[in-house]
């Protein structure tokens, strides 16, 4: 067992579960997904910076350093996607107190729905 | 003054009445006229310059690595265009205040005119095509905004829609003309165009580049076949029909065709094209234009006829014909103006502006007649009026000009055009204006006051004095002609006259006048003959053809739009994975590099409780509080993570996100049910299943891959490292990176941060204005309510920690440069602090305690960290470069003071912001949703005494 075979691992686990869940039908499963997601690009953008131990970025006397920028901005992308997921619950939730309902899919429409839809 | 502020002082003024409005229509007006003035005279003091016969030039470099450079170029051509804009702006103004209503909104027309007015002067002002085609677009878009001015008309809504729709396709290939144009000559400047005349004209992509710039003139200047967009403009307000159709918009595509003539013309494709669509619109105008019974739209059709007339002179591609192009230019814009406010007074007297039901009004508008009558005539060419010069110019042009083989025919239809168009302003003056008087006008018509008719009045000054005098103007136009010309031929004549002697044009001139009178005189049969011949609706044919262009575009988008979210995120796994596999089995991979590097048993243990909590969410997802605890397992995980491999700033940053989004995740879960119900069958749940672990394959895949291998090209990293310190000041890279070396990045995102906040913020409001409020307020809770709203260990335990948490925020925000922590994490543990209080103490003690309100927050981050950024301007460096030193205050130690640590304050309120406005919004549906919150939490006090006798739920009231 190697720390790249469990970190590579996590990630793909990570994204299969996120990706189900996405492909479930109601908003809080789906929004689930999507947070599971979330790790898996962030952890997946960190370790493009190759996987190092012990060595953070903060400069002394050392002589090696992991790799700082896939840091900056995964620190950002974890902020970031606070913000989006907050939006992407408020829109849930809406719509959920707006129709009484969380499905995630419009209902199928047929062909006499679409003209009025065209509008 | 500077060419740049005469172009930009439209568009600067154009906020000012905008925001004027309630400072009433006289201010509105009056600024307008104002700003107006001041670009006019600003034009003028340029005058003396461009009488000796220089260029004013000036510009600044934008993006010149595509060529697009802000240069502006002042020539007699420009001159006279901007003149135009600027003066007939100024009455269009004038006129415009006492034409609106009250109910007009006047400071919105007057913000569009300025938008528009803006945009025409640029057109003619720029010197580089780049930057003149997004005035050309800019005209386009201000001009939907004020042909649809009457919202409230459909229309005006269709007749904005119709030109927007038709003068944007010309845009759309005038770009492409201008491109392929720029390209030939090399340069986007057209001083430099206009000196290539041969290599344009022997470039095989002369002919493109030459249909695709007409096809923008021709709809921006109605030419047949795309004149049928200006009738329908009509629907406008008049002073908006009067400045567009006169001197402005139109003339746009006039002034683009004579700005490019000296390097597209002469060429028989030029002649062909441009001669053949002149003469069509102008005949097809004229002869629409007599059995017109709307006002409006007789002047349309008529404009529409006069620009095919300039379009012909330009397209005879001689100097002669350019010159009079020039005049005609001039001169329409002086009667045509006049009419089209003449038009709008009468409409505005009488309530309608169907020739019809008018008749007589000689006796009743007196002054209004004197200007019609004049303006008309000079539009039919009657002597000793400005029409009459341009016009015989036009026919003695003509009659040298020869089109597909017979010699007569140009001629013979150029006399056709004026024929008609002589009859359509003898209809004009004698339907309305002669006649005996009715008594059933819909209004009790009278002369306006003078705001009304003085401005056309003015007009008529140019009318009369250049058609008895034209000497006065004869240099001037002659100027202007040889820099339309640009030295590509000799102009001839050296004077304007009104008499030539028995010349054809003459025999031709008076041809038209007494067929003129002669159709008049027969208007009722020939008006039965043309109600009775069946024509094209060009409307009719534009709906259609806009029409069919929508059911393709809706069978194209409802096929792959179907409102389900699941098929788009399965389709776009589907497409991500297969294209990855793609890439991976065509593409190179070289041997692995790096070693693996041992895992031990702690480090297994935490994988093995991260891929157990994600597989307990799987299965468990049903559930949904237990599915927010497995999440929160996954996101600590993740955290340890970050600590292990050298992340220490990251796994702050996750720790403090997760607890955030898990309280967040709650307070929605407060609303939403409880539990996920199984819908889908165990087939499709297979095949999602399938779907999923192929995604997550592919990631395993590429992720190992990568893991073992050292990246191709050295990282920039290395840099970042070497220079944190000596440039930045800091040794925690990643701090340094976030706000120094990519803080550009940094302020992009926490503005994405605080708008986010506010679009949570601003959906909130929308749902607690809605119908979802009473829903909110009615709502049971589906779960039993602890019994103790805030409870008291707790709201003591968060009230002593604030302080702490306070100074641990304060800590991290200070030792972020240099080591683990900064702005970001710091911003999150000062909102967990916050939000412990809204937590415990309910929201109205929190809230009453909240001195500034969170928006105020994030707009105090925002614009600290931009300040900061431009801080760095007044040291003469590109923006956001910052700067530190060493100071040194005994008995201190020696300290740093960076201007990295106030952007990254900026950062942190804009964290702090939008955190708390995003939960605060969330809390406030809970809030709602409570009947009843309690101000005071755990303040024991014996002399308040809180009961509300109403509640039955008190229990003081139960006892009792």
């Amino acid at each position: 067992m190697g720390l790249e075979l469990l970190v590579a691992s996590a990630i793909g686990i990570l994204t299969a579960a996120g990706m189900y869940l996405t492909l479930r039908l109601r908003t809080f499963p789906v929004i689930m997904g999507i947070s599971l997601l979330t790790y898996a690009v962030n952890v997946f953008l960190f370790a493009s910076g190759r996987l190092t131990v012990g060595a953070p970025p903060i400069l002394t006397d050392a002589a090696t350093y992991t790799d700082p920028l896939p840091q900056a901005l995964v620190l950002t992308a974890i902020v970031i996607s606070f913000g989006m997921t907050a939006v992407v619950v408020m829109i849930a939730l809406g719509a959920y107190l707006g129709a009484g309902e969380d499905r995630v899919n419009d209902p199928e429409i047929n062909d006499e729905d679409t003209t009025e839809r065209s509008i | 003054m500077s060419l740049f502020l005469i172009v930009a002082l439209p568009f600067l003024g154009a906020l000012l009445p905008g925001l004027m409005n309630n400072a009433g229509r006289q201010a509105c007006a009056g600024v307008t006229f104002t700003i107006t003035l001041a670009a006019f005279v600003g034009l003028l003091t340029n005058l003396p310059a461009i009488l000796a016969g220089e260029v004013v030039q000036t510009g600044v470099s934008w993006l010149p690595a595509i060529g697009l450079n802000v240069n502006l170029m002042l020539d007699p051509l420009g001159f006279f265009f901007a003149l135009l804009i600027l003066g007939i702006g100024l009455l269009i103004i004038t006129y415009a205040r006492f034409y609106l209503s009250r109910e007009d909104n006047m400071g919105e027309f007057f913000t569009y005119l300025l938008l528009f007015q803006g945009a025409m002067v640029g057109i003619v002002l720029s010197d580089n095509i780049l930057l003149l085609l997004i005035f050309w677009e800019l005209t386009s878009l201000s001009s939907f905004l004020l042909i649809g001015y009457w919202k409230h008309l459909p229309e005006g809504r269709q007749g904005a829609r119709m030109a927007l729709a038709v003068t944007g396709m010309g845009g759309l290939a005038l770009i492409g003309g201008m491109l392929i144009l720029g390209n030939i000559a090399g340069s986007y400047d057209l001083s430099v165009i206009l000196q290539n005349r041969d290599i344009i004209q022997e470039s095989p992509l002369y002919l493109p580049a030459l249909i695709l710039i007409l096809l923008g003139c021709f709809t921006k200047s109605a030419q047949f076949p795309f004149h049928f967009w200006l009738p329908h403009a009509m629907a406008a307000p008049t002073p908006v029909s009067a400045y567009l159709h006169s001197a402005t918009m139109v003339k746009a595509g006039i002034f683009l065709m004579a700005r490019l003539w000296p390097v597209l013309s002469g060429t028989s494709e030029w002649f062909y094209i441009v001669t053949t669509a002149g003469l069509i619109t102008m005949v097809l105008g004229a002869v629409i234009a007599l059995f017109k019974h709307d006002l409006k739209a007789l002047l349309a059709f008529s404009t529409v006829s006069h620009l095919g007339l300039i379009t012909m002179l330009l397209g005879t591609g001689t100097a002669f014909g350019a010159m009079a192009a020039v005049f005609h230019i001039l001169n329409h814009a002086t009667f045509k103006a006049a009419l089209f406010m003449s038009a709008g007074i009468v409409d505005h007297e009488t309530h309608t502006r169907d020739i019809r039901r008018l008749g007589g009004l000689r006796h009743l508008m007196p002054i209004t007649f004197g200007i019609v009558t004049l303006a008309a005539l000079s539009m039919a060419g009657i002597p000793f009026l400005n029409g009459f010069l341009s016009k015989e110019m036009m026919l003695e042009e003509v009659y040298h000009t020869t089109l597909f083989g017979p010699t007569w025919l140009v001629p013979a239809l150029a006399v056709l055009g004026s024929l008609f168009s002589a009859a359509y302003c003898f209809r004009l003056i004698g339907h309305t204006f002669l006649g005996p008087k009715r008594d059933d006008y819909p209004a009790k018509p009278h002369d306006p006051g003078a705001g009304m008719w003085l401005p056309p009045a003015l007009l008529i000054v140019p009318v009369v004095v250049i058609g008895c005098a034209p000497f006065l103007v004869q240099n001037f136009v002659f100027l202007v002609a040889d820099a339309v010309i640009g030295g590509t031929a000799e102009l001839e004549v050296k004077y304007i006259k009104i008499w030539h002697g028995l010349v054809p044009a003459l025999y031709m001139s008076i041809a038209a006048v007494v067929g003129g009178l002669i159709v008049v005189a027969l208007f009722n049969p020939l008006l039965r003959l043309w109600d009775a011949t069946p024509r094209p609706e060009a409307k009719t044919i534009f709906d259609a053809l806009i029409a069919s262009v929508v059911a393709v575009a809706q069978k194209a988008i409802h096929g792959i739009h179907t409102g389900a979210f699941s098929r788009y995120a399965g389709i776009a796994a589907v497409t991500i994975t297969v294209a990855g596999y793609y890439a991976w089995v065509t593409g190179i991979s070289g041997a692995p590099t790096r070693a693996l590097q041992p895992a031990g048993p702690v480090e297994i243990a935490g994988w093995v409780m991260l891929v157990a909590a994600t597989a307990g969410l799987v299965f468990l997802h049903r559930n949904r509080l237990l599915s927010l605890i497995l999440i929160g397992i996954v996101g600590l995980m993740v955290s340890v993570g970050f600590v292990f491999f050298s992340a220490p700033d990251l796994a702050m940053t996750q720790i403090t996100v997760e607890v955030v989004t898990i309280i967040l995740l709650l307070l929605a879960l407060n609303f939403l049910p409880n539990r996920t119900p199984i819908e889908s069958s165990v087939l499709k749940r297979a095949r999602d299943g399938v779907l999923a672990v192929g995604a997550g394959l592919a990631t395993f895949a590429m992720a190992y891959h990568f893991l073992l291998r050292d990246a191709v090209a050295n990282p920039i990293s290395e840099f970042h490292l070497a220079n944190s310190y000596k440039g930045g000041g800091g040794t925690n890279v990643v701090n340094v990176i976030l706000v120094d070396f990519r803080g550009f990045d940094t302020f992009g995102e926490i503005i994405v941060l605080g708008i986010a906040a506010l679009l949570i913020y601003a959906l909130t409001e929308s749902l607690l204005d809605g119908p979802v409020r009473a829903r909110l307020l009615n709502r049971k809770p589906d779960q039993p309510r602890a019994g103790d709203r805030h409870p008291m260990m707790m709201v003591v335990l968060t009230r002593v920690i604030m302080p702490v948490v306070l100074l641990v925020g304060f800590y991290i925000f200070l030792r972020g440069h240099n080591e683990p922590g900064g702005g970001f994490i710091a911003g999150l543990v000062v909102s967990i602090g916050v939000v412990m209080q809204y937590m415990a103490s309910g929201f109205s003690w929190t809230s009453a305690r909240l001195r500034y309100p969170y928006h105020g927050i994030i707009g105090a981050g925002v614009l600290i960290a931009g300040l900061t950024g431009i801080g760095s301007w007044f040291a003469g460096k590109p923006f956001l470069t910052s700067d530190f030193t060493y100071v040194r205050i005994p008995p201190f130690e020696k300290f740093e003071l960076a201007t990295a640590a106030l952007f990254d304050l900026g950062v942190f309120l804009a964290v702090v912001g939008a955190v708390m406005l995003s939960l605060e919004s969330f809390s406030r549906l809970a809030r709602r949703a409570h009947v009843k919150d309690s101000e005071h939490p755990m303040d024991i006090d014996p002399s308040r005494d809180e009961v509300d006798p109403a509640d039955p739920s008190n229990p003081r009231m139960e006892g009792a």
